[in-house]
Order: C-alpha cells, then sequence, then structure tokens
C-alpha cells in the first residue's frame, strides 16, 4: 500500500515538474506565436530582418556541422588509435567549451580579432572585419560547438577497438578505403547522433554568438540574437514566432535523437 | 613458406622491459607452430611482428629468403584470423569473406566463385547472405578463416582464435582445424596460451615468457624434456619441489634422488615431476619410518585416479595412477605411502638474476 502510494506520488510529481518548467513554456511559445492569428505568425517571419536571421543561423550551422564532423572524426581516430605524447592534453581541451562560459568564449574571440586586439590590427589592415561580422559568429559556433562530435564518436572508437581495421589492413585495404568502409560504418550511428547535438546547438548558441556579433540588423544577428531584439521591442508575436520556429527545429531534433536511439538498440 | 624470425626485439614506450626479446624461431613450411606462453609473455605481440602490425625494433622477420621486415602489413601476403572475430558486421558474410579480393579489384564472377568455395570448405554453404550477428560465435570464427583465406595467403597467422568460445565449441573447431589444416597445408603460426590446445594441433611449439622464446620443440619434446622448470610446470602439470644437494644426492625434504653429474654440494635445486611419473606404494607396518607421505584425497577420473599427497614441509604432491594401479594397492585416504621420485627433473636456481 505504502509503495504504491509511494510510488503515485513519485508519478505526479514528475509530471508536475516537467509539466511546469517545460511543458507550459513551450506551450506559452506557441500561444504567444498564435496570439493574432496564423496571419499575423506568418507576416513576422516575412520580415527581412527576421529572414536575414533565419538566413544566417542556417549558414553558420551549414558550415560549422561539417567543420565539426571533420574535426571530431580527425580527433577521435587520432585519439583512439595512436598513442602520441600530450594525448591527454588534446583530451581535456576537447572538453574546453563545456567547462568555458560561452560569454567568455565570445570575449576571446574579440580580444583576438577585434580592433584593438592581437590579430584584428593585421587584419584591419587588409581589410577582413572578423568581430562584428559573419566570420566572428562562424568562429564562435564552431568553438562552442566543437566537443559534440568529437564526444559522441570517441568513446565509440575506444571500445570497438581496432581489430576491424587490421583485418582489412591485413587484407590489402588502404587507409582511405578502411576509414569509408570499415570505420565510418561502426561509428555512424554516433556520428549522426553527434551531428545533430551539434547542429541543435549551432542554431540555439546565444552567449558567444551575442558578444561577437555586433547586433547589426539584418546582416550579424542569428535567430536567438533576434529573438532577444524582438521581445526586447515588445513585438512578442515576432519574438516568439520566430522563437517557435527554433523550438520546432530543436523538436525535431530530438525525435530525430529518438529514431536513432531505437535503431541503435532494438 | 618457411617462416623465420631471427633476433626479434620489440618495445613498448612507456615499458620498462621489452615485450618480445631476441625471439628467434623457424616456422617450416606446411606445419602448424604455436606460440605458447602465458598472457603478457609476448606471443601476441611477436605474432604482430609477423603479421606486420607491428615494426620489430631490432632483428629480422624472413618469409623463404625475402627479407620482410619492414614489409608493411598490406603487402606481406598473410592471412590474419582475430581471437574476437574482427568481422565486418555491417557486410554480409559473403561480402566478409569476398573482402580481400574486393580489395584487389576481382571480378564479380571470380569473387563469387571463390566465395562459394570457402563458404564450402568452412561448411557455411547457406549462410552467405547472413549478417554475422546472426550466427554463432563458432560460425562466426569460420568466416573468420575463410576471409582470411580468400586471398590465398602464403602463411595463416592465428591470434588464439578459440579464446572467445565455449569450451564445448572449442574442442570441435580444434578438431575442424586439424582436418582444414590438413586439406591447406598452409605454413600456419597459432598463438595460444591454452598448452592442450598446443600439444594437439602443433607440429612445433615455441614456448614463450617474459618476452622471451625459452625453448622451441616438437610437442613430444616439450613435455617430456623440458629445459625449464617454466617450461614443465606451464607444459602439462607437474609438482614442483625444492631441494639441496647433498653429496651423491639431491634431498627433498624427506626424500631424495640421485644428484645429476656436477652438481655442487649445497645446491638449491627445483625437482619437477609429472604426476603420472610419481611412484608411491602402500607403506607396510613394519617399516613406519620409510613413509613419506600421507593420502589426503582420492578422486577418481575415468580411467585413471589422482591422489593428493602430504609431505612434511612441502607442498602437497598430485599423483596419477591408472584406475587398475590404484585399485590393486587398494589406497585409501589417510593411508601412509612411500614415494619414488627417480623420474624427477632436477634443475638448478638460478641465483644470477
Amino acid at each position: 500500500m505504502v509503495d504504491q502510494w509511494a510510488r503515485r506520488m513519485l508519478i505526479a510529481f514528475a509530471l508536475a515538474f516537467l509539466g511546469l518548467f517545460v511543458g507550459l513554456p513551450i506551450l506559452t511559445v506557441f500561444l504567444e506565436a498564435f496570439a493574432h492569428g496564423l496571419g499575423p505568425y506568418f507576416d513576422k517571419l516575412r520580415e527581412p530582418e527576421t529572414l536575414a536571421a533565419i538566413r544566417l543561423t542556417l549558414v553558420v550551422a551549414a558550415i560549422a556541422v561539417p567543420l565539426n564532423v571533420v574535426f571530431g572524426l580527425s580527433a577521435a581516430w587520432l585519439i583512439s588509435k595512436y598513442r602520441f605524447p600530450g594525448k591527454s592534453l588534446v583530451v581535456s581541451v576537447i572538453d574546453l567549451p563545456f567547462s568555458v562560459s560561452p560569454v567568455v568564449a565570445g570575449l576571446i574571440y574579440v580580444l583576438l580579432f577585434g580592433k584593438r586586439g592581437l590579430l584584428g590590427t593585421w587584419l584591419e589592415g587588409h581589410g577582413v572585419s572578423i568581430i562584428f561580422a559573419a566570420p566572428g559568429i562562424l568562429l564562435a559556433t564552431v568553438f562552442v560547438t566543437f566537443p559534440f562530435v568529437a564526444r559522441e564518436v570517441l568513446p565509440l572508437m575506444q571500445d570497438q577497438g581496432s581489430d576491424e581495421e587490421e583485418a582489412a589492413l591485413t587484407l590489402g585495404a588502404g587507409g582511405w578505403r578502411i576509414f569509408a568502409q570499415v570505420t565510418l560504418p561502426k561509428v555512424k550511428w554516433g556520428l549522426l547522433y553527434g551531428v545533430i547535438l551539434c547542429n541543435a546547438r549551432a542554431m540555439g548558441e546565444f552567449g558567444a554568438v551575442s558578444v561577437v556579433s555586433g547586433h547589426i540588423r539584418g546582416q550579424t544577428n542569428t535567430m536567438p540574437l533576434q529573438i532577444e531584439i524582438l521581445y526586447n521591442e515588445y513585438d512578442t508575436v515576432g519574438a516568439f514566432a520566430l522563437a517557435s520556429l527554433l523550438m520546432l527545429l530543436s523538436l525535431a531534433t530530438l525525435i530525430a535523437k529518438k529514431a536513432i536511439e531505437r535503431r541503435q538498440h532494438p | 613458406m618457411n617462416l623465420s624470425v631471427r633476433n626479434v626485439t620489440k618495445r613498448f614506450p612507456a615499458k620498462a622491459t621489452p615485450a618480445v626479446f631476441d625471439a628467434c624461431f623457424t616456422a617450416t613450411s606446411g606445419g602448424i607452430t604455436t606460440l605458447l606462453g602465458p598472457s603478457g609473455s609476448g606471443k601476441t605481440t611477436l605474432l604482430r611482428v609477423v603479421a606486420g602490425l607491428e615494426t620489430a625494433d631490432e632483428g629480422q622477420v624472413l618469409f623463404d629468403d625475402r627479407d620482410v621486415t619492414r614489409v608493411p602489413a598490406r603487402a606481406r601476403g598473410i592471412g590474419l584470423v582475430f581471437q574476437a572475430f574482427a568481422l565486418f558486421n555491417h557486410m554480409t558474410v559473403s561480402r566478409n569473406i569476398a573482402y580481400g579480393l574486393e580489395v584487389r579489384g576481382a571480378s564479380e564472377k571470380e569473387k563469387r566463385e571463390r566465395v562459394l568455395e570457402l563458404l564450402e570448405l568452412v561448411q557455411l554453404d547457406r549462410y552467405g547472405d547472413r549478417f554475422p550477428r546472426q550466427l554463432s560465435g563458432g560460425e562466426r570464427q569460420r568466416v573468420g578463416f575463410a576471409r582470411a583465406l580468400a586471398c590465398r595467403p602464403e602463411i595463416l597467422l592465428l591470434d588464439e582464435p578459440f579464446a572467445a568460445l565455449d569450451a564445448r565449441v572449442r574442442v570441435e573447431l580444434r578438431e575442424w582445424l586439424t582436418r582444414l589444416h590438413e586439406s591447406t597445408r598452409l605454413t600456419t603460426i597459432l598463438v595460444t596460451h591454452d598448452q592442450d590446445e598446443a600439444l594437439e594441433l602443433s607440429a612445433q611449439i615455441v614456448v614463450m615468457d617474459q618476452g622471451r622464446v625459452v625453448q622451441v620443440g616438437t610437442p613430444g619434446e616439450i613435455y617430456d624434456d623440458p629445459k625449464t622448470p617454466f617450461v614443465a610446470s606451464f607444459v602439462g602439470t607437474a609438482n614442483v619441489l625444492r631441494g639441496r644437494v647433498e653429496g651423491e644426492k639431491v634431498t627433498i625434504g624427506p626424500l631424495s634422488v640421485s644428484a645429476p653429474r656436477g652438481a655442487k654440494e649445497g645446491a638449491r635445486v627445483q625437482a619437477i615431476v609429472r604426476p603420472h611419473n610419481v611412484r608411491v606404494a602402500k607403506n607396510d607396518a613394519e617399516h613406519p619410518e620409510r613413509s613419506v607421505g600421507t593420502v589426503t584425497r582420492v578422486v577418481g577420473l575415468g580411467s585413471f585416479v589422482k591422489l593428493q599427497l602430504e609431505i612434511p614441509s612441502h607442498d602437497p604432491m598430485t599423483v596419477q595412477l591408472t584406475r587398475t594401479e590404484a585399485e590393486s594397492m587398494g589406497l585409501a585416504t589417510g593411508d601412509k605411502v612411500i614415494v619414488d621420485l627417480a623420474e624427477a627433473r632436477i634443475f638448478f636456481e638460478d641465483y644470477s638474476i
């Protein structure tokens, strides 16, 4: 009897907690976004500055994610298959973006590439601007997201060892063939999972991007930054319409993640 | 093809002692040579050096007269079978087997024919379209053999191929490997820590301990004429007794055997004797002073009987008798016995370390 009571109480608590802290906010986003109906919702999404923010976010993610796939795979391969001095240092550096505050990450780039930064002066002389421009946003995004792919793929590669690769080697296969036909298929689900997480973060990153962006409307605002601006201007429908789009992207990501997990552990 | 390993040394960074030190042996063409040793003895490292997966720091690996020490694994023309199978799990059994041919750019027809041939050889004729995870351990390892044989290697290397299988399958596959080897006659190197496997399968055994080759010989030579106490106790079971040279004799507690020639007075020795080489007899009541041991356990094992003997101030000794011998003596727990160690091998303990 007591057991059952305890169980029911726990379930009720968990559901109430989730509802209050997750369900309600999600509902609010959509309620606010559609407060004036479908027409205004789509009108708000079609505003040029909002469209520019969507475009910039997609472009940044489209560059940052493939970069991190290449980096993550090569880092994981290097760490799991080779012995080299400084290996443990590399492993800790991969985790760095997880432990450094995104704002600090953004500031690092400002200090490096800003007008009075270490490299900024030289770059400016050559007509290249990084801070308060798309390249800065890209750099900050890559920094914040680079652990995701490596962190998903590395444990897989370490667990699986190199037997299959060595088998392929003794059968005469070369490096690239082994990578494409043996290693990649072994880690593909982990890789996809890493890509999904990396993508979600790349699109949703606020702190680091906010520091380097400069908030130039229609030029250097990503979706999260544009949402903040709209909200601060009391354009709730516009803010929540864009927020709902970002939310849909995250939900799609979550669903894709679930589907992959099911595939991995049938 | 003959395979020679000449003075091979392999060190790994951050390890004080080399994994393999100054290893030499020659595997004769068409036979199974076994690298036998406990884990950490360097046998797998030595096999990997032969395969080209590790490069020897010193020494040479020769295939007939060709020096392959610096030839990469993919160009050595060897077939390697792994302990954990190492099959490509996302490929069908057929594609696994055909992989080496695929890499070499063989035609579809050639691949199909060779795969069918090999599936038949490893008795998996109808399994070509399955995936490795749909097979049992023994079946998977047979796919591993087929894949290794597909490109007609001149040397077959087996890295503890049966260690991941359960006992019954292991014995079955051991017999299967004997038949396979009879039909292919490939020069084969087998790595194992299982002495039964080594004694049963090999034409030649290379016993390794702590990175060194300690003895090379036929199974008979290794078993009957071990060169060191380690070989004696690692291959087959053996009783190890400590004693001392006293005059013409070696004294081992209440026992004594004749000392080998050239023995120094007072030298410490190990006497090693296999359980079936210990002679025991029940002591009669008239001469209780002759008794040296007490039977503490009698275990019947089919046609053999195992006795556990307690000898004062020594480790218990195991003795194996035939059932007929044991029954004619009527030995039982608590009996006092006379023990004859005439067949023990005497090794001088080495204090030079």
